[in-house]
């Protein structure tokens, strides 16, 4: 075919016959899926934005600031609903794996297209229903975890949200399942296992945690919409149940579920960091393994969130031992990446720029992390607002970081537009510096003994709070400024060459944006997905062959 | 590119994964169930001779008959029978629907005797048997949606038999349906004796 034929994804309907609106609405073309998402869940996260500044402004002073203490009860829970079930689990595996798995592996679309469309339902219908619990008579105001016995008792909507984060469940097994049967049965001819890019192995590792974990929380959840219904008592005392199973049970998805959330951006990065380096990324199989590694490991070590619940001692020996397990595939990742980094040809861009932020911020996520893991210090810092900063450098340094430096880098591929730079640095600046003086203060906070979730503290936790405050609102600016400046990009920015990066794998030789069956003509497979011999020759750089890694 | 033929091994792998994911739904109760034993394992005896073990045996003996024509039916269709397969996938879903009956019965007669959620005798009576027929309602019920669910995959695949749309050359619905069926009938053969035979 030569490139007159070629007519971008989004002017061309699948199936055929519909155009419009109905074409984005019926399509099973696992792009306009992907754009879907991405519309959908840019929506879901402002509103999780929003709500998580308006309980910092509160905190910013002592007593009634904005809100009364119920409304911050309800705003907390939802925030932590909405950023979790609606924005970092299905957030990049969603948006960016639906959009890019297929064309990694050079297959034209997901093993079960359909399914796939289907699965973008359930996540539309689930957080529609998750969020109007926001503006039904009674928000809920458990926090996100529906704890038993207060989820149980409370007067406030809770069926309808723990509900829709059981739907959620559904489209996230259906999306994980649709992504291991795809790189089970449809890479091209001539990619082995162990040619695959770094992104489509953390999404293999992510979607088995998506298949077998999220039942068990799924079935957690039901059980807790039957509690509210019938009384059955299997996790209320005064009728022999025990609500410590209830933990467990909900502790054996959800620690999974950060894998869920993490695994993912540690793919996009271990993508971008070769890329900017000009240099094929250390340990490429070691990075396989430790991904795999803590897909398994992971769902082994939930019972941490549960060392003062009164479990044995030896559960939390055992549970503490298996934590620091965990924690050693994530650093040979870091490692890795480092390494990568290390006499490389590095080339600056805001992807880069925000795939350095992961690396420090989920180092300092991690290590706190340990912290928190040692039974010992756990005890001190249990419920403080030092868990608080431990998991948002975790989830927002990592996992969220994660997805705004794989919006920076895919973002010329899925619009053919390229964003503006300056505008991206200043951005991500401001996020950056906003993030630091919003969750620093946190740490300290909470090794004062400042407890998380309290609508009111005493006068010493003062100054950490208002700091925290401000660092919200930079970080927020910071955020719509990205935003705003992607969105610009999107619609009037210069167009964008088929490869704007100097990628190596398969995403980057094809049109940008890519043709409905994503590719001209067969793709060649490379033997190694992160040679970058060609790469430096069609830069013209100065020495002829890239530095070798290992 | 070259993936315009059906993938029927694809299709079945993501079955596969599809069974690992209700299995594990199922795991979550069932560590509950360990957990409680552990805890009420008197209770649990007593409570469990008040479950009629006709009424599990017979359901057991029906899901059983269930499978073995749901592969009939499969081996059918692949000797290119679709009358016999037809016959076959009716017997199966009439296995379900009685199943279904004698499950309402037995669900009757036990409310008829005030056992269950919430009820005056087991609030009153020992823990462990509330939470041993409370598990059972669960189990049962959540087993029930399950055997509802594989009733109407296998009507869908009859349908498709009947209209020629299951054939000897692409019969993978058909296999897909009778997989799924095959875990409801192995989830009962782990929930009767939980039930049925404690101790």
């Amino acid at each position: 075919m030569t490139t007159e034929t070629y007519k971008p994804f989004h002017q061309t309907p699948m199936p055929p016959k519909y155009d419009g609106v109905l074409g984005w609405l019926i399509t099973y073309d696992h792009k306009r899926i992907g754009m879907m998402y991405l519309t959908t869940l840019m929506v879901w996260l402002s509103a999780g934005i929003l709500l998580g500044l308006l309980i910092r402004v509160e905190l910013m002073a002592r007593g009634q600031t904005i809100m009364d203490a119920q409304t911050y009860n309800a705003f907390f829970t939802m925030h932590g609903v909405v950023m979790i079930f609606l924005f970092i689990i299905p957030g990049i595996p969603a948006v960016f794996g639906n959009f890019f798995l297929p064309i990694q592996i050079g297959a034209d679309d997901v093993f079960f297209p359909r399914i796939n469309l289907l699965s973008y339902y359930l996540y539309l219908i689930g957080g529609i229903l998750g969020v109007l619990a926001l503006f039904s008579k009674g928000p809920p105001d458990t926090g996100w975890t529906f704890y038993v016995p207060f989820s149980v008792t409370t007067r406030s909507d809770v069926s309808i949200t723990v509900f829709a984060a059981f739907i959620l469940g559904m489209s996230s097994i259906l999306t994980g399942l649709n992504f291991i049967t795809t790189i089970h049965r449809m890479r091209v001819k001539g990619m082995k296992w162990f040619q695959m890019p770094l992104f489509a192995w953390s999404l293999y590792a992510t979607s088995w945690v998506q298949v077998l974990a999220t039942p068990i929380v799924g079935i957690t959840l039901i059980l807790v919409i039957v509690e509210r219904l019938f009384g059955v008592g299997l996790f209320n005392p005064a009728k022999g149940g025990d609500p410590l199973l209830y933990q467990h049970l909900f502790w054996m998805y959800s620690h999974p579920a950060v894998y869920i959330m993490i695994l993912p951006a540690m793919g996009v990065v271990s993508e971008i960091i070769p890329v900017f380096s000009r240099k094929s990324i250390f340990g490429y199989k070691a990075i396989v393994l430790s991904s795999m590694c803590i897909a398994i490991f992971g769902s082994l070590v939930w019972a941490h969130h549960m060392y003062v619940s009164g479990m044995s001692d030896l559960s939390v020996m055992i549970f503490s031992l298996l934590t620091f397990i965990v924690a050693v595939p994530s650093a040979v990742k870091v490692f890795s990446w480092v390494s990568t980094l290390y006499k490389g040809s590095i080339t600056f861009s805001p992807p880069f720029y925000l795939s350095l932020c992961f690396i420090y911020l989920f180092t300092v996520g991690g290590l706190t992390g340990l912290v928190l893991g040692s039974a010992g210090t756990d005890v001190h810092v249990h419920d403080t607002y030092f868990v608080v900063a431990h998991f948002h450098f975790v989830m927002f340094g990592g996992a969220g970081f994660g997805f705004f430096a794989a919006m920076h880098y895919w973002w010329p591929k899925m619009f053919g537009r390229m964003y503006n730079f300056k505008r991206a640095y200043i951005a991500i600046t401001l996020l950056l510096v906003g993030f630091m003086l919003h969750y620093m203060p946190m740490f300290v906070l909470g090794l004062k003994g400042m407890p998380r979730r309290y609508y009111d503290y005493l006068p010493e936790f003062e100054s950490g709070n208002l700091l925290a405050g401000i660092g919200a609102v930079i970080m927020v600016s910071g955020l719509f400024l990205m935003f705003a400046n992607l969105l610009k990009g999107a619609i009037k920015g210069e167009k964008a060459a088929d490869d704007p990066w100097g990628g190596t794998t398969l995403e980057w030789s094809v049109p940008s944006p890519p043709p409905v069956h994503n590719f001209m003509a067969e793709p060649s497979v490379k033997s190694y997905p992160y040679d970058f011999s060609d790469v430096w020759k069609r830069m013209n750089l100065k020495t002829s062959t890239p530095p070798k890694s290992q | 590119m070259n993936t315009k033929t059906k993938d029927n091994t694809g299709a079945k792998f993501g079955m596969w994964l599809f069974l690992y994911s209700e299995i594990m739904l199922f795991t979550g109760l069932f560590i509950l169930y360990a957990a409680y034993f552990r805890e009420y394992l008197p209770d649990f005896v007593n409570a469990g001779k008040e479950l009629d073990l006709r009424y599990g045996a017979v359901n057991t003996l029906i899901l059983l008959t269930s499978s073995f024509t749901v592969a009939a039916a499969i081996t059918a269709i692949r000797k290119k029978q679709a009358q016999g397969s037809l016959i076959f996938l009716c017997i199966s879903i009439a296995c379900g629907i009685i199943f279904l009956i004698n499950k309402y019965f037995e669900w009757g007669h036990k409310f008829s005797h005030d056992i269950f959620p919430n009820s005056a005798t087991l609030n009153a009576g020992p823990r462990g048997e509330n939470i041993f027929f409370g598990l059972y309602y669960v189990i049962t019920g959540l087993h029930g949606v399950h055997i509802i669910a594989g009733l109407s995959l296998l009507i869908t695949a009859a349908w498709f038999v009947k209209k020629g749309k299951i054939v000897a050359s692409d019969f993978v619905f058909l296999e897909n349906s009778g997989l799924y069926w095959h875990l409801v009938d192995l989830i009962w053969i782990f929930i009767f004796p939980l039930f049925y035979l404690v101790i």
